[in-house]
């Protein structure tokens, strides 16, 4: 990688008693990136994330962010990172602005309150108790405050669960917007639209491991073995004419349609060799595997069964 | 970077990278909880204010008891009201603020920024302190200006035995917040621990009134050695050495119980 990175993690290890809930994880994010760590839950994601944020002290293996040991430079680690964590509220009868106040309080260079919370549309909201907010409002709240010291690195974990559809496209605008700015940010999530719309790479955990390291299109393309296109020939050719192009692995017949296995421009390649063949394709398919998809491949596992049940 | 060595709790009080106006704003947040959740306020404030008024209405209260080694049953229950106070301050409200804050997440929230946890610890100590001492010195001024209480003849003792009441009564609080997994069992222990330590003060019966076997208990209590000590300043002695020592073991060996087992989540 040529730019510096922000994150380096190699050989992470970490047991509860018997559970090994991180076993040989490593993986690098570089600065300004948006690196996501997805898989269902009992994957290892959170215990990732808590040992980066020096929650958590490693068994095996080393962390470094920005140079400091999270285990060890906590204090410092905490002025240059925020995080969102899942399962921690805040006090009941607080209203949100006190607590953005306080949480400012907290940091040397603290982003402006009032940008932040037109930002996350919780404008309105500054004199509401904490306690009165709906489910949305407090995640995103806790956005707000993983911003709010203007972090270098921001690692949010599970950021728009429980959010609707429409807070969650916010939200997400909000976080190419933060990254615009230069900052770096680690999502931990089980949401494949989410990985998919917003990470420029992503580390596929299951069973406390690495099963996979890419780019979302990359994962997507290593577990479906690339693209499948399906189309009707207008006439009979022979099917090394397609085999001999470099986009294309397989070849099959299923009664009058043919189907194609392969990578890259793929329906350009197939259309332009055909037609050197005076043949035509009709009713051309590209089915397109999405990460859900890549999951269910890599891990031989239904993400959707054991993820979303947070 | 190499093997990751040893585990830090992030517990320090003093922090190098923590603005110190963070801490005011803690302070001043706890503050405002204290006030918009009363039940502190009200239990021990209210209610300890209302008894000594209803005590000292009562003519029967400001006549000398033999019994009472010929203090009037109104100068017996002004320090055991001070203890009821203290108690209540220590044993429920502190607890209970810190054990929903461990159990939300308010500490673990607070983990993930340059402030450490333990400095809401130390704001909620500072803001339930403040109301010990504004409770204490109410209840004696409005004992000695509208009841006539005696002046306490030794203040520096009351001020010390005081001090070292609410010590001791923290401490225990404290480790109730380190032991109490859910907010129901701090409830249940801070409950549990407060009634029998309110008899040996002599809540229900007076100290003066103790069978020879119970005063011995009495006296090695929290509660049964700051009413004696507080008793002893008002009528002029400097408190004894044995009751002052025993609060001051009670806010060392629970103080060393509470940092020892604290879990911040």
């Amino acid at each position: 990688m040529k730019t510096p990175a922000a994150v380096e993690i190699a050989h992470l290890r970490k047991t509860y008693g018997h559970v090994v809930a991180v076993d040989d994880v490593s993986f690098s994010v570089a600065e300004g990136e948006i690196f996501g760590i997805l898989g269902p839950n009992g994957a290892g994601k959170t215990t990732t994330a808590e040992c980066l944020l020096g929650l958590r002290t490693p068994d095996a293996g080393s962390i470094s962010v920005l140079g400091l040991n999270p285990a060890v430079d906590q204090a410092d680690l905490h002025v240059i990172v925020g995080a969102q964590l899942q399962q921690s509220a805040l006090p009941g009868k607080l209203r949100v602005g006190e607590i953005l106040d306080l949480y400012q309080s907290f940091y040397p260079e603290p982003a402006d309150v009032a940008e932040l919370v037109e930002a996350l549309g919780l404008a309105g909201k500054r004199n509401a108790y904490y306690r009165s907010l709906s489910g949305g409002q407090r995640q995103r709240l806790s956005v707000a405050l993983a911003l709010i010291g203007r972090p270098k690195i921001a690692v949010l974990d599970e950021m728009t669960t429980g959010l609707d559809p429409a807070a969650r496209r916010d939200t997400w605008e909000l976080i190419e917007r933060v990254r615009n700015r230069g900052v770096t940010i680690i999502l931990v999530t089980h949401f494949m639209e989410e990985a998919e719309r917003l990470c420029d790479r992503v580390a596929l955990l299951d069973s406390g491991r690495v099963a996979a390291l890419d780019t979302p299109a990359g994962l997507t393309a290593l577990a479906s073995g690339g693209k499948q296109v399906r189309f009707a020939a207008s006439a009979p050719f022979d099917d090394r004419l397609l085999i001999e192009l470099p986009e294309v692995r397989t070849v099959e017949h299923n009664g009058s349609h043919v189907i194609v296995t392969g990578a890259g421009q793929l329906v350009n390649a197939i259309i332009l060799q055909l037609a050197t063949a005076g043949v035509t394709a009709r009713d051309v398919q590209l089915d397109s595997w999405n990460l859900e998809d890549a999951f269910v491949k890599l891990t031989g596992r239904n993400l959707a069964e054991e993820g979303v049940l947070t | 970077m190499t093997v990751l060595p040893k585990t830090t709790a992030h517990t320090a009080l003093l922090s190098k990278t923590a603005p110190r106006a963070a801490f005011g704003n803690l302070v001043r947040n706890e503050a405002r909880l204290a006030w918009r959740l009363p039940a502190g306020l009200i239990f021990g404030f209210a209610v300890s204010l209302l008894l000594l008024i209803v005590f000292g209405e009562l003519p029967s209260f400001h006549k000398p008891q033999p019994e009472l080694g010929g203090l009037t049953t109104f100068d017996v229950y002004v320090p055991i009201l001070i203890c009821l106070v203290i108690a209540i301050l220590a044993l429920i409200s502190l607890p209970a603020a810190l054990v929903s804050y461990r159990v939300q997440g308010v500490l673990r929230r607070l983990s993930v920024t340059p402030v450490p946890p333990s400095w809401v610890l130390a704001a909620q100590l500072v803001v339930q302190f403040c109301l010990a001492v504004i409770t204490l010195v109410t209840l004696v001024v409005v004992a000695i200006t509208a009841f006539g209480l005696p002046v306490p003849k030794n203040p520096g003792g009351l001020i010390l035995a005081s001090l070292l009441s609410i010590a001791a009564l923290f401490a225990i609080g404290l480790s109730i917040a380190a032991a109490a997994r859910s907010e129901i069992a701090g409830r249940v222990i801070g409950g549990g621990t407060l009634y029998p330590l309110l008899f040996f003060a002599g809540m229900w019966l007076p100290r003066e009134m103790m069978p020879a076997a119970i005063l011995a208990i009495s006296n090695y209590t929290p509660l049964g050695a700051s009413v004696e000590a507080m008793q002893d300043s008002m009528q002029g002695q400097f408190p004894p050495a044995a009751a002052l020592l025993v609060l001051a073991g009670y806010a060392v060996v629970f103080g060393f119980v509470a940092r020892r087992f604290f879990r911040w989540e």
